[in-house]
């Protein structure tokens, strides 16, 4: 199937750029060095070799006996992105952005980060190649997420607390954007999710399809055949569409995104943008579907996890859906946490709370699928950020 | 093609106020809507608040999250408009985001604005090809998209922009969010020496407009002033005292020394 926008960056009516004029030239230039990039082979060598000696690629396809004995149908694999450097997807997209950001002469990497995942992965990299890093974060974030902070803080970085709006990721992609819009002339904004204006969906999806086509050639090499199903947690969508993208043409694979449905059904309860109710609008330069109310402001939105807890969704996400090539999904708070602990209980592998979505809708799904058929699920990120949240969570109460 | 606003505009020393709709209170915004129109100001931008302002600084997202919290939408904007409209004829230009019209409705909303005598409307974050179709859709209805360029802008984009632009150029002082500066670039001059090539539209300039002297010196390159942040924040600084209206007319009385001594002769006058 043609899963390539537009150039202008729209998937149908989704996508785009909506941006204040000031941001045009900076995008138009980025977009340049994107595609210029896309056609270099020393550029994709340099990447690879990153990808491979520094943060650990390939990533393992592991089967988890343990959890799809107990769980009983499909067999369940598992993707492991939480074995990357710094244990989460982000990393794939943040090697590709820097190398990116480094042909184009820029100095001064911004960021901004909901979990803190993203966050700590621009970190490294900026450390890495000795550049000034500055991380925005909502403080509601930095509240739930102490320990990624200090990594950041460790990493050299500049941490900027975000204290309007809801204090999370929307907020703090709206400070991230008044800083690029103030600083274009030596800064990169190191956006990190298939979100925002043209290019940046198209170009964090094809730097994190590295794990499908990762795990098509894995899965095809340990059984012979396709997946039936694939899953994965859907915030803003990257580590969904880094594993979707390269399956999308196999007809009998079928893809689910998982979203948070937070602790009820009611605005402001959840982060389901998929769910009834939901509405197309424009939010922080793209179009696709944003929770919001009836005046066109942007809804406040809750998860357990902060990777998850965002009001709009990457537009080639909202694409896929209406064309209904992917079906979409969420679990609740609840749920995820005990995914989370089922997870670490059966296969000694605790993961992040987002990824402990895709892995709670994967124990619901899988007794309905026959024991033959394979369900990969994406363990996006490692849960060690959120031991201490969901030590206080199960201890009673939120923290 | 000339509108209300470019007439308003086309004798230079131009004044243009900013305020958000509603704050602090719909009574207070009204009064100084009414005090901006009798103190000169050529067209007043009225500002949609809405909840993800990016463009914005902190003094204008906390006017914004005010008018939001005591429930300020676009209806509410539009009636605000329509109450100044019984008194005064001054170009009215919304000044908003693209969401909240979206889910308004555009083509309810080009038939309200037209009913509450809107001349204009900006919208922040459209550019290019979904700024042209809004563009047209308002004109039909007689309402001006106002363009807004910066100092990235391209000669190639100007060219275009400046061609479909309608009532006035809004030239973006500098690359950054809305808000006071301390910078003293040309950046601004240069802007409007380029844009100036392409329109013979008037050319106001905004952003970080705060001073008497910044106002005479952008006098001296472009037809307008755009004053918004500085107004807004004696407007945040009132709200204890509830004293907006004195406060805005001693920053106006500062902004535009000889507008002062105008209104206070043709008032004196009028009381003869």
């Amino acid at each position: 199937m043609n899963c390539e926008p537009d150039n202008k960056g729209y998937w149908g009516e989704f996508g785009g750029r909506f941006v204040p004029e000031t941001l045009v030239a900076p995008l138009d230039e980025l977009n340049e060095a994107y595609l210029a990039s896309r056609d270099d082979p020393e550029f994709h060598a340099e990447l690879a070799d990153l990808l491979n000696h520094y943060s650990g690629r390939p990533t393992s396809l592991y089967y988890a006996r343990r959890l799809s004995e107990e769980v009983g149908g499909a067999q369940i694999y598992l993707k492991r992105e939480d074995l990357n450097h710094t244990g989460a997807h982000k990393i794939n997209n943040c090697l590709g952005q820097i190398l990116l950001a480094r042909r184009m002469g820029k100095t001064r990497i911004v960021a901004e980060t909901g979990a803190g995942q993203h966050g700590v992965a621009t970190a490294t990299v900026c450390a890495l190649f000795g550049l000034k890093c500055v991380v925005y974060m909502g403080s509601e974030d930095i509240r739930r997420q102490e320990l990624n902070v200090f990594r950041m803080q460790l990493l050299g970085a500049e941490v900027r607390s975000v204290d309007t709006g809801s204090r999370t990721l929307k907020d703090a992609i709206n400070e991230a954007l008044r800083d690029w819009v103030s600083n274009i002339s030596d800064t990169y904004y190191l956006l990190g999710s298939a979100l925002g204006p043209h290019p940046y969906p198209l170009m964090v999806r094809e730097f994190q399809s590295v794990i499908g086509r990762e795990a098509r050639r894995q899965i095809l090499e340990e059984t012979g055949k396709l997946p039936d199903l694939l899953v994965a947690c859907v915030g803003g969508g990257s580590n969904a569409i880094g594993l979707f993208h390269p399956f999308l043409d196999d007809e009998n694979v079928q893809m689910t995104g998982v979203e948070a449905g937070g602790r009820g059904a009611a605005l402001g309860e959840h982060a389901a943008r998929f769910a009834k109710g939901a509405a197309v609008g424009v939010l922080q330069g793209t179009r696709s579907y944003v929770l919001q109310d009836d005046d066109g402001n942007i809804a406040s939105t809750h998860s357990v996890s902060a990777g998850l807890d965002y009001a709009s969704v990457g537009p080639e996400h909202s694409y896929l859906r209406d064309i209904g090539r992917i079906k979409y999904d969420s679990v609740t708070d609840a749920e995820a946490l005990d995914a989370f602990q089922l997870l670490s209980r059966t296969e000694g592998i605790i993961p992040a709370l987002e990824s402990a979505h895709a892995i709670a809708y994967a124990v619901k799904q899988a007794p309905k699928m026959q024991r033959e058929q394979i369900m990969i699920v994406n363990v996006s990120g490692r849960g060690d950020k959120d031991v201490d949240s969901v030590r206080q969570l199960l201890n009673g109460g939120e923290k | 093609m000339s509108d209300r606003i470019t007439e308003n505009l086309k004798n230079g020393r131009g004044f243009i106020p900013f305020v958000t709709a509603g704050d602090p209170d719909d009574e207070t915004s009204l009064e100084i809507l009414k005090l901006l129109a009798a103190r000169g100001a050529n067209v007043i931008e009225l500002g949609v608040p809405f909840s993800d302002p990016m463009a914005d600084g902190v003094v204008i997202q906390r006017s914004s999250q005010r008018a939001l919290d005591r429930g300020v939408n676009l209806a509410s904007v539009l009636s605000l408009a329509a109450k100044l409209r019984v008194s005064s004829d001054v170009p009215l230009v919304l000044f908003s985001y693209l969401n909240p019209i979206l889910r308004f409705g555009i083509d309810g909303l080009c038939s309200a604005a037209k009913k509450s005598g809107v001349d204009g409307i900006l919208i922040v974050d459209a550019v290019d090809d979904e700024a042209r179709e809004l563009a047209d859709k308002f004109a039909e209805h007689g309402i001006s998209l106002i363009s807004l360029v910066s100092p990235t802008t391209s000669d190639g984009r100007l060219e275009n922009i400046c061609r479909n632009a309608r009532g006035f150029i809004y030239a973006v002082s500098r690359a950054g969010v809305t808000g006071a500066a301390n910078s003293h670039s040309n950046e601004a001059e240069l802007l409007a020496a380029r844009v100036r090539k392409f329109t013979d539209l008037p050319i106001a300039v905004g952003f970080g407009i705060s001073t008497a002297e910044q106002v005479e010196n952008v006098w001296k390159f472009a037809d307008a002033a755009v004053v918004g942040s500085a107004i807004v924040a004696e407007i945040e600084a009132s709200i204890k005292a509830n004293d907006a209206l004195a406060r805005v007319e001693a920053l106006l009385d500062q902004l535009l020394p000889l507008q002062k001594a105008a209104h206070t002769h043709k008032v004196e006058g009028s009381r003869l």
